[in-house]
């Protein structure tokens, strides 16, 4: 597991640990109904700062029951989880695949500059980087993307010719 | 710190909506705007919506005894500007009034302006205010979605307290009330949703590089640090 792994893993923890501590440590206890949401107990202030108040309107739709209310929230988070899920999968693949393409065109490239000698190797693998860098600069996301894939890539001449182009 | 359907006064209520509105309408424009002319961005701003969708539906335990839920609302401002989100936010404001009885029509103007526009321009400020004296990425990114989180509760904290003054005490009687309840329930939430929102930008900022420099968030220099990084891996 590398380091960017592990410190996403410790926030994640983090988290975990701020919503547990509270009911570990019982911080509930004494009250009619612990952890009841925030929303009801200022409905409650409500009452006790304006007693003759009367809400003076109801909502068009009620969940028929705490079971279909929870469905219901269970459905909102799944849907924000769901996209989410999309967008870093979907970027995941599109950056295999380029870093998949690189590596053939880099391996395509090294047997044909084998063939003419030795000599010409670095240079041809080197002159792919460069025609990709003032796309990279425009912002074009997917050649600044396949910039650093080609940093990260198997390829061994690549990645010492991407330095200066994702620069 | 959604206030519930009628429990503002008729005036409030309408007041709140009035001073809302323009902001929404405002992000309706900037959201268009964005998306005709970087069409490639759609995506990244529908996974903004869906960290505010996943985010204000996980009600969390916390120290008082109580549960509330974050906001999600510092990632999209500070990704594509506070207007942008005054229209999420109010999306998932409205998702949540007409299918959970949470929140309400009546009081969607109040909701939206504490949600949906005090939090991501409170969050957003921040953020490019400790940019600006160099402050490390993330550690501005933490402390913008903590701000955006908190400042949200208190200024619901300051809506009810001025729709319902105590009657022996008064209105700063009323907000110490509704601060008890909203605000201090929501710090060890607010710093939950500055992880998790450093968390997400940690994610994006490998795996779309581009488009977080394009966006200005990520800048020539921490980018060419990253590529290092990625080239180290």
């Amino acid at each position: 597991m590398n380091r960017h792994t592990r410190i996403n893993l410790l926030l994640l923890a983090v988290v975990v640990a701020l919503a547990v501590l509270p009911l570990a440590l019982g911080l509930g206890d004494g009250k009619e109904e612990p952890f009841t949401g925030a929303d009801a107990q200022a409905e409650t202030a409500i009452a006790e700062n304006a007693p003759d108040y009367e809400p003076w309107f109801t909502p068009l739709y009620e969940p028929p029951s705490g079971e279909v209310e929870s469905a219901l929230f269970s459905l909102q988070a799944a849907l924000g989880a769901g996209v989410l899920a999309y967008y870093f999968g979907l970027h995941r693949g599109r950056r295999q695949g380029e870093a998949r393409a690189r590596a053939e065109a880099t391996a395509e490239a090294t047997a044909d500059t084998a063939a003419d000698g030795a000599e010409a190797g670095p240079v041809g693998a080197g002159a792919e980087p460069d025609g990709a860098s003032p796309a990279a600069d425009g912002g074009a996301a997917s050649d600044a993307r396949s910039a650093s894939a080609a940093a990260s890539g198997p390829a061994p001449g690549a990645g010492a010719g991407s330095g200066p182009a994702a620069g | 710190m959604h206030i519930a359907e009628g429990f503002l006064p008729r005036e409030h209520a309408v007041a709140w909506t009035v001073a809302a509105a323009p902001f929404v309408v405002h992000g309706v424009r900037a959201l268009t705007r964005e998306v005709r002319a970087n069409p490639e961005s759609t995506l990244l701003l529908g996974a903004s919506g869906a960290f505010t969708f996943v985010l204000s539906a996980l009600k969390i335990p916390s120290v008082t005894g109580s549960c509330s839920h974050p906001t999600g609302t510092g990632l999209g401002a500070i990704l594509f500007r506070p207007p942008v989100m005054a229209v999420l936010g109010t999306i998932t404001l409205l998702f949540q009034a007409l299918l959970l009885a949470h929140g309400g029509l009546t009081t969607l103007g109040a909701n939206a302006f504490s949600m949906a526009i005090v939090g991501p321009w409170a969050g957003y400020g921040t953020y490019r205010l400790l940019r600006r004296f160099d402050v490390p990425l993330m550690v501005a990114v933490f402390f913008g979605a903590f701000v955006a989180d908190l400042s949200t509760y208190c200024v619901t904290s300051v809506q009810l307290a001025l729709a319902f003054p105590d009657p022996a005490s008064g209105f700063a009687g009323a907000l110490g009330k509704f601060g008890g309840i909203f605000a201090v329930t929501q710090l060890p939430l607010a710093v939950s949703e500055g992880l998790l929102t450093v968390l997400v930008m940690r994610l994006l900022s490998r795996s779309s590089k581009g488009e977080l420099t394009r966006l200005g968030v990520l800048t020539e220099r921490v980018g060419r640090g990253g590529a290092k990084e990625a080239a180290v891996r």
